[in-house]
């Protein structure tokens, strides 16, 4: 090991959580995150649901809160505005270089030149969705834009990691649990070809309104914009049909062809990717329930300072486990792309 | 490939995009042997571009785009903003993988050399046009109009997972199945095509009819991708078209019976779901096209 991981190895690890609503960003801070992240009332990020988000009063309230206890708050315009929506995402970068964010989390050029362009002190980091997976695509993010921080998207061993770790002009913030794109972000239509909507284009993928679930012979079916996603047989528990995680045929064979319904969980890796030189961990699900981010932020919380204070004799709690299974998709965990034969 | 690509230097093609952009494993030709066909499409007059990887993620896929980038002989397709990066400075074009889905971007790749850029596959018509009023100057505009869309990348080979197989020792089993293997829902609907790391769309983005569009909306370059079957007709039925102005019906006919297995659609660009199907009345744009 050299001696820059020997230095990096000392810093601590941020946590970064997520936050629908304000309840869920209340519990966040109080359960121990570094950093929440939020995202306005509309199509200008990647988790455009209906029910969630933070208008500007909100928002304000959020912030207040979390600064009050030394909190950060991220906010995401992540998603890629067409020329008729450009004014909605401009505004909503004015939002938030006005409400003092501690970092806009972006991923398209126009809006990253937009908002480096006019709010220099403007913290920017670069989403999941610029598909940002080695140092010379983040290089370019930073010599045009100025990003202090790029979050990797999902595909990437821990080795290759560790890669981009070492060459990336800026810190690396790497998803830690949650649902997991098997596909690399920001480059995934699936959704659009069936539904119209994708993450880029709407912030939502395999979108609810598009869901419908039917009782037929064969079992309860899930169906995207009718087409068929999964079948259930009566002992089986249903799960939300998210496109890619759906059981389809191949050569005569059904089964999850391109991944199954699970979540991603690292926690048993924070000492690598600690020795790494990994900046923040980041936790997913901004459309889950406060009762999951309080959940989630406490596990992790104690994953984080028990590695911080002796990442050598590191080892997850079954009770951190128990607790991380039962809110993961499928109640299954996986290492994801971190563990080379996963791809 | 030899064989395949002496073919199309007789085509009436008047741009080639060379190279592998899916798998860095599947290395067909050596970099050597790419070089010899773009120097024999160059000298049968056609402009020839190297493209390059969609998903980098080893060191050694960027040593790889890094060389490609230096070749000092050809011009590049980026579809990785690593490539965009390594290319800054001097002139290259984007594939559909790169994400530009407004003016302001199209303005800040203008700056760093961008020569032309290929519409993102999800966008609409109406889109296009937005884009095109406020389109940099000497900027061409490239539309995908014909062949199966590539929807997504992963770092997961799902090739080598339908032969439950490790991506490590894949066996290069996607070279048994030149037109992607086929993934049907459970009541066997063909649905998506599994390519290695790539899924593409099970239906052709067939956009023949829609030619007239393309010359209002002053689109440079039509792109074709093409399935491994009638390659050199289907180029031939879009060329008549473009230049002799033959019949879109007979072409729309002619066409289909050329389909890959899954049909086609038109969504995207109508501003539906990529998968429909939008059908605009035939006759009246035979008409049209006649006058």
């Amino acid at each position: 090991m050299n001696n820059s991981h020997q230095c990096v190895a000392k810093n601590k690890m941020e946590l970064v959580c997520p936050a629908g609503n304000l309840p869920a960003l209340k519990v966040a801070v109080d359960n121990g995150a570094d950093a929440v992240y939020i995202g306005f009332k509309d199509d200008t990020n990647a988790r455009h649901f209906a029910g969630l988000n933070f208008n500007e009063k909100r928002s304000r309230n959020a912030i207040e809160y979390a600064h009050r206890k030394g909190t950060k708050v991220f906010l995401a315009i992540n998603t890629y505005p067409q020329a008729s929506g450009w004014k909605r995402w401009q505004e909503a970068v004015d939002r938030a270089a006005a409400l003092k964010i501690d970092a806009l989390i972006a991923a398209d050029i126009g809006v990253l030149d937009y908002a480096a362009n006019t709010y220099a002190d403007l913290c920017l980091h670069l989403s999941v969705q610029a598909s940002a997976t080695n140092s010379e695509a983040i290089r370019f993010y930073y010599e045009n834009f100025g990003i202090q921080r790029v979050v990797l998207p999902r595909v990437l061993s821990l080795k290759q990691v560790e890669q981009v770790s070492k060459d990336s002009p800026v810190p690396l913030e790497v998803f830690g649990f949650g649902s997991l794109c098997v596909m690399v972000e920001g480059r995934c239509l699936l959704s659009s070809y069936v539904t119209g909507q994708s993450p880029n284009s709407f912030g939502a993928c395999s979108p609810a309104s598009a869901v419908e679930w039917k009782d037929a012979a064969g079992g309860l079916e899930s169906r995207l914009n009718n087409v068929l996603i999964d079948c259930y047989k009566k002992d089986e528990a249903a799960g939300y049909p998210t496109l890619c995680k759906g059981r389809f045929e191949v050569s005569h064979n059904t089964f999850y062809a391109m991944e199954e319904p699970t979540s991603l969980n690292t926690i048993a890796l924070l000492p690598e990717l600690q020795s790494i030189g990994i900046a923040a961990i980041k936790l997913e699900g901004r459309q889950r329930s406060p009762a999951y981010v309080k959940q989630v932020t406490k596990v992790w919380r104690a994953a984080l300072d028990e590695c911080h204070n002796n990442a050598d004799d590191y080892q997850p709690k079954s009770e951190w486990l128990d607790v991380l299974h039962s809110v993961s998709e499928g109640r299954t965990t996986t290492l994801g792309a971190y563990h080379r034969p996963w791809q | 490939m030899f064989d395949f690509y002496q073919r199309i230097a007789k085509t009436k093609i008047d741009i080639v995009y060379l190279g592998e952009t899916v798998c860095a494993k599947r290395k067909l030709l050596r970099r050597e042997d790419w070089l010899t066909i773009a120097k024999m499409l160059q000298n049968s007059g056609k402009e020839v571009v190297l493209s390059s990887m969609t998903l980098i993620e080893a060191n050694s896929e960027l040593s790889a785009l890094k060389s490609l980038c230096a070749n000092g002989e050809f011009e590049v397709e980026a579809n990785d903003m690593a490539a965009v990066q390594q290319l800054s400075g001097q002139s290259f074009i984007t594939g559909p993988a790169i994400n530009i889905y407004n003016p302001h971007s199209l303005k800040v790749l203008a700056r760093h050399g961008l020569k032309r850029w290929v519409f993102p596959l999800e966008l609409s018509k109406q889109t296009l046009a937005d884009m095109q009023k406020e389109k940099p100057e000497n900027i061409e505009t490239e539309v995908f109009v014909y062949g199966r869309l590539p929807l997504a990348y992963s770092a997961r080979c799902f090739t080598a997972r339908a032969h439950n197989l490790p991506k490590d020792d894949c066996q290069y089993r996607c070279l048994h199945y030149p037109d992607g293997l086929l993934l049907s829902t459970q009541e066997k609907e063909k649905f998506l095509i599994l390519n290695g790391i790539q899924t593409q769309s099970v239906k052709t983005n067939n956009l023949i009819a829609e030619l007239d569009e393309f010359k209002t909306l002053n689109v440079d370059v039509l792109r074709i991708s093409p399935p491994s079957q009638h390659c050199e007709k289907i180029i031939d039925i879009f060329h008549q078209c473009l230049h002799q102005d033959y019949c879109i019906e007979e072409a729309i006919t002619e066409l289909a019976s050329l389909l890959p297995a899954g049909g086609s659609c038109n969504g995207y660009w109508h501003g539906l779901n990529g998968m429909d199907l939008y059908s605009t009345s035939q006759e009246v744009l035979c008409q049209s096209f006649q006058q």
